[in-house]
């Protein structure tokens, strides 16, 4: 069972109280972009064995779209942060340094 | 003019742990920049108490304010006082992004009451209600089985559950059924 912190709201959540938002940091290719821009955009994600960066969201909760990077292979949760993040801040990055040293 | 019911029609259960329909309670969703101060002030004006922290909620009697996300508040009245609070916001922060409806007859209110109320919730919600992270006066808003529900501790005896009016008689049912099923004692300390 995977239970996420939510930073909007600050609890430990319960999986079954959230949803899935499939993988985060994507760049929008939108009117002007190439196809292939496009069908990369739309269509093509990471599944990787290892660290995933997701967008969740705190469905039955506050409603908050949120981030989490966890490993999909051991289940390790790194952390969890901002909606507003373009990239995975320092404090996620260093622990998953730390997990994987 | 029509008459005004709850979605439980005052029903209610006896038992050690008691529940039973809060009838009738005005409540107000209330969304917008929560540390705006002209917002604070006419919640403060139209309950007479201080805007909750972060999972918080301030009560007086049916009077009350629950914090439900980083941008909502759920603002507790008299049922009948429901459209004038809503002018006195609307005044409050016209030309202001926000939104503020009358939510009082989409919800149904029920109170908890008795010795073990904490495991009556607990067995139907995955959250951990453990009294060293549920204390009267948070909020938590999950699931209560297969449906959403927002609950608090009004003292260590009474829990105070809100959800939407459609789903109002399989929640109580489900918290009458978990009542009646009696405490696990789980929970080493409190109850």
């Amino acid at each position: 069972m995977l239970i996420l912190n939510c930073p909007y709201c600050g609890r430990d959540v319960d999986e079954t109280d959230l949803h899935a938002g499939g993988e985060a940091h994507l760049k929008r290719f939108g009117p002007g972009s190439s196809d292939d821009e496009f069908e990369h955009y739309l269509f093509m994600r990471e599944n990787p064995k290892g660290v995933h960066f997701e967008r969740w969201r705190h469905v039955y909760g506050c409603g908050k779209w949120f981030l989490a990077a966890r490993n999909t292979a051991t289940l390790q949760v790194y952390g969890t942060y901002s909606a507003q993040s373009t990239e995975p801040p320092q404090h996620i990055l260093d622990a998953i340094k730390e997990a994987q040293a | 003019m029509s008459e005004r019911v709850s979605a439980l029609r005052n029903r209610e259960t006896g038992g050690s742990v008691q529940v039973r329909d809060a009838g009738l309670r005005g409540m107000i969703t209330l969304r917008g920049d929560l540390s705006n101060s002209k917002l604070s002030s006419v919640v403060k004006s139209l309950t007479g108490l201080k805007l909750p922290a972060r999972n918080g909620v301030v009560q007086d009697g049916d009077t009350g304010i629950a914090w439900m996300s980083p941008d909502e508040l759920l603002v507790m009245v008299a049922y009948d006082d429901v459209p004038e609070a809503l002018d006195k916001i609307a005044k409050a922060l016209s030309g202001q992004h926000h939104l503020a409806v009358n939510v009082s007859d989409a919800r149904s209110v029920m109170l908890l009451q008795g010795t073990f109320v904490r495991e009556v919730v607990a067995k139907l919600a995955p959250v951990d209600l453990h009294p060293d992270v549920w204390q009267p006066g948070q909020i938590i808003r999950s699931r209560l089985g297969q449906v959403a529900a927002a609950f608090w501790l009004v003292d260590d005896a009474t829990v105070q559950v809100i959800c939407f009016r459609s789903v109002a008689d399989y929640a109580f049912d489900l918290l009458a059924a978990s009542a009646k099923a009696g405490p696990v004692g789980h929970f080493a300390r409190g109850t």
